[in-house]
């Protein structure tokens, strides 16, 4: 089988509010300073899909895919480094300021050019800017089936069994192949890359394609063809005060917020 | 472009009721909709939708689109992505709203795929822009660190709303609508995926999204078993038990109560949240609640930055005391 999983870097997302920093003019956030970037957990996880696909279909290939900028390929080697076969850095400036329908062309140009796909794995969103529709768009691009927010990923007898986690439970979906699905948190812990395994992604190489390898046409992508464009960024104001309760205990100081949130008929 | 007109929302309906999600689109959408001078429009689509049309005029809806077929009866993603794309393309609105909830996070951007328009998710607030009469929509980034304002280009200016976060009008019985059959026939072509079983996984008593108490254990419980005592306190109350993320990953409890962006959002008279160091994404789900208690060891904790009561210990001191305090004062 040849799976592709596309990945993107986001700051880490699990800084303290503190820490998050904006700046309301450029409407951009900025990087909290000397915590690194990550790939983003829900694509981590589809990639540990990948991985546990391969393991019960020896002789899959998995290739990781990220559009980006800069250091943005760098996740690519993460990819790598817990098992996945190839990367590709789909980098070119005309892709900057992209929407998530620039996103999905360039993508589902790479994938054409790839050819023979038998199965997409995209997170379910990226988590920095929560958009959640890159892998839909991406699908509807390619024209194929299209199974979201999967807890379960299995492939039984040339189609994919899809556990779909809802609100209140999960139900099960089939699709023929090839089909994208996007993974949730629900699928499981990813795998941590073993020491082999990092010196196996050094070694690789990760190709680079631009615009022209694919055949994009540059009309489609940049932040001119966006069909959204904010207006406005900024951090909320959080005015809650917190009333704290000290005793000598903590069970008296509990005992002591009981009392208040009676006399405050909280409860 | 055709007359920039028109705004749809798209309903759904529990067990032949309008479900509270389109009660709040209702409400948003009704003042949208008078904001541009706008019929507000809500389609139906699934099976036995007599009373759920009648219900979405009391709250507010001008008219009912109602698509019934017995294939639409539980959501199928391709199914219901090709009949709302037929009526919706038929109805050429310019905005097009829906709920942040399993149908709307999947058919959403497939919509706005097959329509040519662009979709803002989860959004917290939306306002029509006086000069250009243009969607803005405000949606939590970035886990809810911070919000972003949108504004699309294209159409039609698609939203999905976040439950709870907008409130929905009193329904007024005597209100008048028209409610008018569509045809939802669908190709079979077009439906590419199956759904072979739909497992049901509700905590039993009382619902977490309507419970007025809700108990929350986060990682810092340590285990399964300390949410034994989440669960005494929650009966005490009379409330629910929900939980963080790292508290579901980790298997100690099902995931279908975890709290936040990605789970469920409530907005009951009491939160109490044990070992949960209130990360955004978890908020998120938590922040329309009236009262928050936080009871963490790490008095850093950005937990105590968003709660109103809070003590600094050991769960395993806290708990006990305060659910025999709260046992005793509800006696009296
Ligand atoms: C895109 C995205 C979506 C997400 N969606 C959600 C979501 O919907 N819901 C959600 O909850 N999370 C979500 N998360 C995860 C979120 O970022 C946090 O990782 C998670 O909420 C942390 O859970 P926690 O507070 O239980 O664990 P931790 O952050 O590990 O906190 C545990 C806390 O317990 C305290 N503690 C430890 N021992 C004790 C003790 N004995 N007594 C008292 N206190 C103790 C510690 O001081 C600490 O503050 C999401 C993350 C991403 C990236």
């Amino acid at each position: 089988m040849n799976i592709v999983v596309c990945a993107k870097q986001v700051p880490n997302p699990e800084i303290p509010m503190g820490k998050f920093k904006i700046d309301a003019q450029a409407l951009k956030v900025i990087p909290p300073e000397g915590i690194a970037p990550v790939i983003s957990p829900f694509d981590e996880q589809a990639i540990e899909v990948a991985l546990r696909i391969k393991e019960k279909n020896p002789g899959s290939k998995i290739t990781a895919l990220t559009v980006g900028a800069g250091s943005a390929g760098d996740i690519l080697k993460h990819a790598l480094s817990m098992g996945a076969d190839e990367g590709i850095f789909l980098s070119d400036p005309a892709f900057e300021g992209s929407d998530a329908f620039g996103t999905a062309y360039i993508l589902s140009k790479a994938i054409q050019k790839l050819g023979n796909v038998d199965l997409i794995l995209c997170g379910r969103q990226a988590a920095d800017w929560d958009v959640g529709q890159v892998g839909t768009l991406l699908a509807e691009d390619l024209g194929i089936p299209l199974i979201t927010i999967a807890r379960k990923v299995e492939v039984l007898n040339g189609k994919l069994s899809v556990e779909r986690a809802l609100i209140d439970g999960y139900e099960v979906l089939e699709a023929p192949m090839p089909s994208l699905v996007t993974v949730s948190n629900e699928v499981g812990l990813p795998r941590l890359p073993t020491g082999m395994g990092i010196i196996m992604a050094a070694r690789k190489k990760v190709a680079v394609w631009k615009a022209q390898d694919m055949g994009i046409d540059v009309a489609k992508v940049g932040k001119n063809a966006a069909r959204s464009e904010m207006v406005k960024l900024y951090i909320p104001v959080r005015e809650a005060k917190c009333e704290m309760f000290q005793a000598d205990t903590v069970a008296e100081a509990t005992v002591k917020m009981a009392v208040r949130l009676r006399e405050a008929k909280v409860i | 472009m055709a007359e920039d007109k028109g705004l749809l929302t798209i309903g759904e309906v529990a067990n032949g009721k309008l479900a509270p999600i389109a009660a709040e689109l209702l409400g948003i959408g009704r003042k949208l909709a008078d904001a541009r001078g706008d019929k507000l429009d809500m389609l139906l689509l699934g099976a036995n939708l007599a009373e759920a049309a009648k219900q979405a005029i009391a709250y507010g809806a001008d008219r009912v689109y109602v698509a019934e077929n017995p294939a639409l009866a539980e959501y199928n993603p391709d199914s219901y992505a090709a009949a709302a794309t037929k009526v919706a393309k038929q109805l050429s609105p310019s905005i097009l709203l829906m709920g942040q909830t399993d149908m709307g996070r999947d058919l959403a951007p497939r919509l706005a795929a097959k329509l040519g328009g662009a979709v803002s998710m989860d959004c917290t607030e939306l306002a029509i822009e006086p000069d250009t009469k243009l969607l803005l929509a405000t949606r939590p980034v970035f886990g809810g660190n911070a919000n972003g304002v949108m504004r699309v280009k294209a159409r039609p200016q698609m939203a999905t709303i976040r439950a709870k976060s907008m409130a929905a009008l009193e329904p007024n019985a005597s209100r008048q609508g028209e409610v008018i059959k569509v045809d939802a026939g669908v190709d079979a072509s077009a439906v590419k995926v199956k759904v072979t079983k739909k497992v049901k996984q509700e905590a039993l008593g009382i619902k977490l999204e309507d419970a007025e108490f809700v108990v929350t254990g986060g990682r810092g419980m340590g285990g399964a078993e300390a949410f034994k005592s989440l669960e005494e306190l929650a009966r005490v109350l009379g409330g629910a038990v929900g939980a963080t993320r790292a508290a579901c990953d980790d298997g100690w409890v099902a995931s279908t109560i975890q709290v936040g962006q990605t789970g469920k959002i409530v907005s009951p008279k009491l939160y109490i949240a044990v070992g949960v160091s209130g990360a955004m994404q978890h908020i998120a789900g938590c922040s329309g609640s009236k009262n928050i208690v936080a009871i963490n060891k790490d008095p850093e904790a950005n937990i105590f930055k968003v709660a109103h009561f809070g003590v600094v210990g050991d769960y395993k001191e806290a708990l006990p005391a305060f659910i025999q305090k709260c046992k005793e004062l509800l006696a009296t």
